[in-house]
């Protein structure tokens, strides 16, 4: 019961992340590495407030507006100075690394005995004796619906139509008299917002902030996005930011069974990785997404066909302006 | 009217692969005019459409709409005017996207894209309606993703979104000729009615002379970076296949092949 708690608290933690690189994975179609810093950015930001006695609900807000700034950084870098995608993640990525220890203080901060969102007289006054368990499930879950609901709200305004089609077809985006570059600026933010506060709320969950918890934070999000939409790319009854959520729970659990198994904890990145390679193996998700139009956001369907794909990841780097 | 005056575009500018394209060219299109350009690969058909709507830059010259100099106006800002349908089908929709989702798009074009929804549910029926004009069966697949169309109807349909808002450009390049000749021939008929009914400055780059011929008031053949051959109004009437190809043929010899 404590393992199932446990693989649906940060499943669902991790999830939140998952939305964020859903939006720039498959929606961009921009590999976005950025998430190994912002996701640890969180966490610190959360680290530090908490630990100065700030509301643990400000850390989360300032958490998400600072994962704003963050990708917007990467989108600049890669729009205005045209660098690259994925070298735009890496640059934002390892400058992060620095960043998020300068915002802890150091490369560990536990918050232990301090009131997080999960842990304050509020959620304790409504969540007693034998609910008390439940409380941090709960508070997860509804942050993560908010924030699946707001980002499918989004994906239906017309500013959000522009984000789908600029990761469609560029062209047509500068057809309609709007920039592309502004939209995949904006596009960035949004991923790395969610990213951003989904590290925060880890860190209150875990009761401390690591250095260390940045690097692998995209595989997952890749992992839980690939597994969702491969998944559950025959479900047309709910959208695809479920399919993600779901797939951050499978994912979540595959590693707490693979722990459960006997591997040690230290093993956690090993395993990862190999999981995720498994899993692209599977969902033959070798490549980037194509122009056929079977990658959908209502109805991802995931066939191979090689002939209607774009070019590999190595080619396609230009980006923001021919 | 849209002028084009003394434009300079050189490719590859201190390489050994150096191209001087425009040397001083000029070009005045008048308003509501339709215009053909054909000519041969690499004779600057398409670089003439990409100076326009400000798809490559140029290394000097003006190009100016209605008397006002846009030479320094962003190719998504041009756009605001202009509606282009490219060769290949896939450029002018968004494959993922629905029918009505990529209607939609279209239908907001000179407007804000910001909170409000995205799908305009109001002209659904009027989709509807524009949609089964075409007679391509496309008004029950408005549900579809535009990905799964066949070339021909996707050509359609990014011809409908580039006219939907009034705009007072429409670039065409070579936007059949990726098509089967049947449909070729649909997408054809159907580039005319719009002008016609749009009344909008067309121009559009083809390497099938027989559309050129029959359609649009005035032809124009470029080569090398110059207009060669301009025919308007009853010069362009006259005009026929054979003496398109008779000049091909003098050019070619020219170029020694």
């Amino acid at each position: 019961m404590d393992l199932l708690l446990s693989v649906l608290e940060q499943g669902m933690i991790y999830a939140i992340m998952g939305l964020g690189v859903y939006i720039t994975y498959k929606i961009l179609d921009f590999p976005d590495l950025t998430v190994d810093g912002s996701f640890p950015l969180g966490a610190a930001i959360g680290a530090a407030m908490i630990s100065r006695g700030m509301n643990p609900l400000a850390s989360v807000f300032a958490a998400l507006a600072a994962g704003a700034a963050v990708g917007m950084c990467t989108g600049i870098i890669h729009v205005k100075f045209k660098v690259r995608d994925l070298l735009a993640g890496i640059i934002m990525m390892t400058a992060l690394y620095t960043v998020h220890i300068r915002i802890a203080g150091r490369a560990n901060l536990p918050i232990y005995g301090r009131s997080t969102i999960f842990d304050n007289d509020l959620v304790n006054g409504i969540f007693q004796g034998g609910f008390s368990r439940y409380k941090t499930v709960v508070i997860v879950l509804i942050v993560m619906l908010i924030s699946k609901y707001v980002l499918d709200w989004y994906m239906s305004t017309k500013s959000g139509f522009m984000l789908r089609a600029v990761g469609d077809n560029e062209t047509i985006v500068t057809s309609m008299g709007v920039d592309k570059g502004t939209v995949k600026i904006l596009g960035l933010a949004i991923s790395n917002a969610l990213v951003t506060m989904s590290g925060c709320i880890f860190a209150q969950q875990q009761r401390y902030y690591d250095a260390s918890m940045g690097p692998g934070t995209v595989v997952i999000g890749l992992a839980s996005v690939i597994i969702g939409t491969s998944l559950f790319k025959k479900v047309t009854v709910w959208r695809v930011t479920t399919s993600v959520i779901f797939g951050s729970i499978i994912y979540k659990a595959c590693v707490a069974i693979a722990i459960k198994l006997g591997l040690p904890s230290t093993d956690l990145k090993m395993i990862t990785a190999v999981l995720f390679l498994i899993i692209l193996i599977l969902s033959m998700e070798r490549r980037r997404k194509r122009t056929d139009g079977t990658d959908l956001y209502y109805d991802d369907g995931s066939g191979d066909d090689p002939a209607g794909m774009k070019d590999t990841a190595v080619g396609k780097g230009d980006g923001a302006d021919a | 009217m849209l002028e084009l005056k003394h434009i300079y575009k050189t490719y590859n500018p201190g390489t050994v692969n150096e191209h001087v394209l425009f040397k001083n060219f000029n070009l005045q299109i008048d308003n509501g005019e339709f215009v053909t350009v054909v000519g041969s690969n690499g004779s600057g058909k398409t670089s003439l459409l990409n100076v326009i709507c400000g798809s490559i830059p140029i290394d000097a010259g003006q190009v100016i709409i209605g008397g006002k100099d846009i030479s320094d106006e962003k190719e998504f800002v041009r756009h605001r005017r202009i509606g282009r349908v490219f060769q290949d089908p896939s450029k002018g929709t968004c494959p993922s996207m629905n029918i009505i989702e990529n209607l939609s798009i279209a239908d907001n074009k000179g407007r804000k894209y910001g909170l409000s929804r995205g799908l305009n549910k109001a002209r659904i029926d009027y989709y509807r309606d524009i949609l089964a004009d075409l007679d391509l069966g496309l008004e029950n697949q408005m549900d579809s993703p535009v990905g799964s169309l066949s070339g021909g109807q996707r050509q359609a349909v990014a011809l409908l979104m580039a006219t939907l808002q009034p705009i007072e450009f429409l670039i065409l390049d070579e936007h059949t000729a990726a098509l089967d000749p049947k449909t070729a021939e649909i997408i054809m008929k159907l580039t005319d009615d719009i002008v016609r009914e749009k009344k909008v400055t067309t121009i559009m780059v083809t390497h099938n002379l027989r559309y050129a011929v029959d359609y649009g008031e005035r032809l124009i053949m470029m080569h090398q970076g110059n207009s060669i051959l301009d025919k308007k109004g009853e010069d362009k009437e006259q005009m026929s296949i054979d003496d398109l190809l008779s000049i091909f043929n003098e050019i070619s010899i020219e170029c020694g092949n």
